[in-house]
């Protein structure tokens, strides 16, 4: 881990801010395609601790334990982006940071929550709250995790490919239902 | 396609191309009428649709700001998004998902059916049920509705089949795959249904009908057709005699463009028709054009709605299918003994992955939040859709302090919901719960009203003048070549999804034009 993040700070530094990096957990959907152990996510506005702390209260908002970091961090890698071009937005997401307090990232869930439902109502909680529902379930990551398969018109549909496979309750009768349009 | 110079007053101008305006711009070019049609949206096809949740959704919705207020759960939940429909070539009939149940002859009759119910302002429609329903026949033949003229049913999908076990459970009759404009077999050149899920996103094989590859081409193949995309109407003029001579628009550069008019059609959604006719106020017209009664933008009716879903403890993947294929009718009756006027409609529905936490689940984050998530193979999902009263309060103003694009004020949308509304809304969740618990569910969850899709009565027909703003062909009682051929012009909302209606009424609308232009009265 140490060495991946020297490596890419010596690649990145000049453009880069900070970064975000992992393990890939074994048996995940991002072990699937990953090309190594480990991944890393480069941060143009925030900080790498300031990275580190929305990753963590991403995490809090929509815990999924066996969804990879890397996926959360996705969602951070966007919100950076936006923040990179609106100084508005950065100002909000650093002073949201530091009400989290300095050890956020590493607090356990239990506190985590704690200090979230203090700011729940606060307009960088439900930014935060807004965006992470919005990113985070829209990452490949995300579907091959709750196993959604998305579009299916490059695929001929469904029809062919469990639209109607349900075998633990009874059949629709034929007068309420409708005939196949090909033969399965 | 034709070309209408900017100065011919012989065409007639439709404003807005979804199941209104563009079934009209159809029926008026076949019987050798010129019409320029305004569309303020771009046009895809069957090619570009995007099939990423997220960019559909920004490649067809009008997204254009709206501000809004009220006692609806939509304005808490939703402040910046009180209503989804669509700015794009076809209207909201691109991304609908196809529900063409007809009005019953009762809910036509609401004021006489349902009394005085205080707090509402209920009108009976000026339309007799079988003159409708002659219509209603003509739109089923062209939209080929299923189980309609020996159209078979669509197929049951895994999310209807739960739907259908609970609602048998329940002692429920009439449920069953749904009157869908989509095609369960070749029909009228379009393709059939692959049950992709993806209706809402536009539908890449046509299966399912929209103007903007039915009714649109057929008119631009008449020859008679000018449509105009990115050609957003801004105001309509009128002249000394009250007649509509104009429509101002701005074109998709941007410059103001001034097209001539013999008559206007106003289909712009309930939302922007009211906002147009308010924004096109004049020293004759002070409240707004065609607006002598008060009632443009009033009577706002956008139905009772909102998610059902049951989580089971085995798989149904309920993203797979058609996303409405499914209805259970029982409850579109008028029982007082349930406590409220009016029916309802439980529809099959379901999200996509990525709309579901923010438009489907209620508020919520955390471990249990999560935990719904967790289970979303295991969902099966049903909406609501149920008739919501008519109330003078919950209307469509012009914004004071918000602006478009154009400098202009946009729409304000005001709801506070009837007691009926409420009472109507329980008993809805209440038996939509008892259904997926008869099936086992080991969790029910009783999502959100979303932003409103079925967008009504805003510029309502009525038998006398003084009660709405169009007469029993959506001609405005006000200015005689002026016409309402959206759902603004529904006098009720019943428990009916809309389009059928719309489209049942347009093409009730195009003949009365036609025989109007024809006996030389416009």
């Amino acid at each position: 881990m140490d060495e991946l993040i020297q490596l890419n700070r010596r690649e990145l530094l000049r453009a880069t801010r900070g970064i975000l990096a992992g393990l890939v957990i074994p048996g995940s959907p991002l072990a699937l395609i990953a090309r190594g152990p480990s991944w890393a996510i480069e941060l143009g506005a925030l900080t790498s601790a300031e990275g580190a702390a929305l990753l963590a209260l991403a995490r809090t908002i929509a815990p999924h334990d066996k969804l990879d970091d890397a996926a959360y961090a996705f969602v951070i890698q966007a919100i950076d982006a936006e923040a990179s071009k609106d100084a508005k937005f950065l100002s909000m997401l650093k002073e949201g940071v530091t009400s989290l307090g300095p050890d956020f990232a590493k607090a356990p869930e239990s506190a985590r929550v704690a200090a979230l439902k203090k700011l729940e109502s606060s307009p960088f909680f439900q930014t935060m709250r807004q965006k992470t529902l919005q990113l985070l379930y829209a990452t490949p990551l995300a579907y091959a995790y709750f196993g959604y398969e998305g579009e299916a018109f490059s695929k001929g549909g469904y029809l062919l490919r469990g639209f109607n496979n349900l075998r633990w309750l009874p059949e629709v009768p034929e007068q309420d239902s409708g005939p196949l349009p090909v033969r399965p | 396609m034709a070309h209408i110079d900017l100065h011919d007053e012989t065409a007639v101008v439709i404003i807005g191309s979804g199941a209104g305006g563009g079934t009209l711009a159809h029926e008026l070019t076949r019987r050798g009428i010129k019409v320029v049609l305004l569309e303020a949206g771009k046009r895809q096809s069957l090619e570009t649709f995007s099939q990423v949740p997220g960019e559909a959704f920004g490649q067809l919705a009008w997204v254009d700001p709206r501000t809004q207020s009220g006692t609806w759960s939509v304005a808490r939940d939703f402040p910046g998004l009180p209503v989804w429909h669509c700015k794009t070539v076809g209207g909201t009939t691109v991304h609908w998902t196809a529900a063409c149940p007809r009005l019953q002859p009762w809910e036509l009759r609401a004021k006489t059916t349902y009394s005085d119910v205080p707090g509402t302002s209920l009108i009976d429609w000026p339309i007799p049920y079988d003159e409708l329903e002659r219509y209603y026949e003509i739109a089923e033949r062209r939209l080929g509705v299923t189980r309609r003229n020996g159209i078979p049913g669509l197929p049951a999908s895994n999310n209807f089949k739960v739907m259908y076990a609970g609602a048998k459970k329940l002692g429920y009759k009439q449920v069953h795959t749904g009157h869908l404009a989509i095609n369960p077999r070749v029909f009228d050149g379009r393709a059939f249904c692959i049950q992709q899920g993806f209706c809402v996103q536009g539908c890449k094989t046509g299966a399912k009908w929209s103007t903007l590859y039915t009714e649109i081409p057929r008119a631009e193949a008449t020859g008679n057709l000018d449509l105009r995309v990115e050609s957003t109407a801004t105001h309509i003029e009128h002249g000394p005699d009250t007649r509509v001579n104009a429509v101002v628009y701005r074109d998709a550069q941007g410059r103001e463009q001034h097209q001539k008019a013999r008559a206007v059609c106003v289909a712009g959604n309930a939302i922007e028709t009211a906002r147009l006719l308010l924004l096109s106020s004049s020293a004759k017209f002070p409240q707004g054009l065609a607006n002598s009664s008060g009632h443009v933008g009033r009577n706002y009716c956008h139905h009772v709605t909102g998610f059902v879903w049951g989580f089971f403890e085995q798989p149904v993947y309920p993203w797979r299918g058609a996303t409405l294929a499914g209805v259970v009718e029982d409850e579109v009756i008028n029982e007082p003994k349930r406590g409220f006027a009016g029916g309802y409609r439980m529809e099959l529905v379901s999200l996509d992955l990525p709309s579901l936490p923010s438009v489907g689940l209620p508020y919520g984050w955390g471990r249990d939040f999560a935990s719904l998530i967790e289970n979303y193979r295991n969902m099966a999902g049903m909406f609501l859709n149920g008739e919501d009263l008519p109330r003078s309060e919950n209307r469509i103003t012009l914004d004071a302090s918000v602006k478009d694009a154009f400098g202009l004020p946009v729409a304000h949308v005001h709801v506070d919901e009837h007691v009926n509304d409420e009472s109507l809304r329980k008993h809805a969740q209440a038996q939509m719960t008892k259904l997926y618990e008869a099936v086992g569910a080991k969790r029910i969850v009783v999502g959100p009203a979303p932003p409103a899709t079925h967008n009504m009565c805003t510029a309502r027909m009525s038998a006398n003048p003084r009660d709405g703003v169009a007469n029993a062909w959506g001609q405005t009682h006000d200015v005689r070549n002026l016409f309402i051929s959206d759902g603004s012009v529904l006098t009720t909302s019943g428990a009916a999804n809309p389009t059928l209606t719309i489209v049942a009424l347009a093409l009730r609308q195009a003949e009365y034009i036609a025989s109007e232009m024809k006996a030389g009265a416009i």
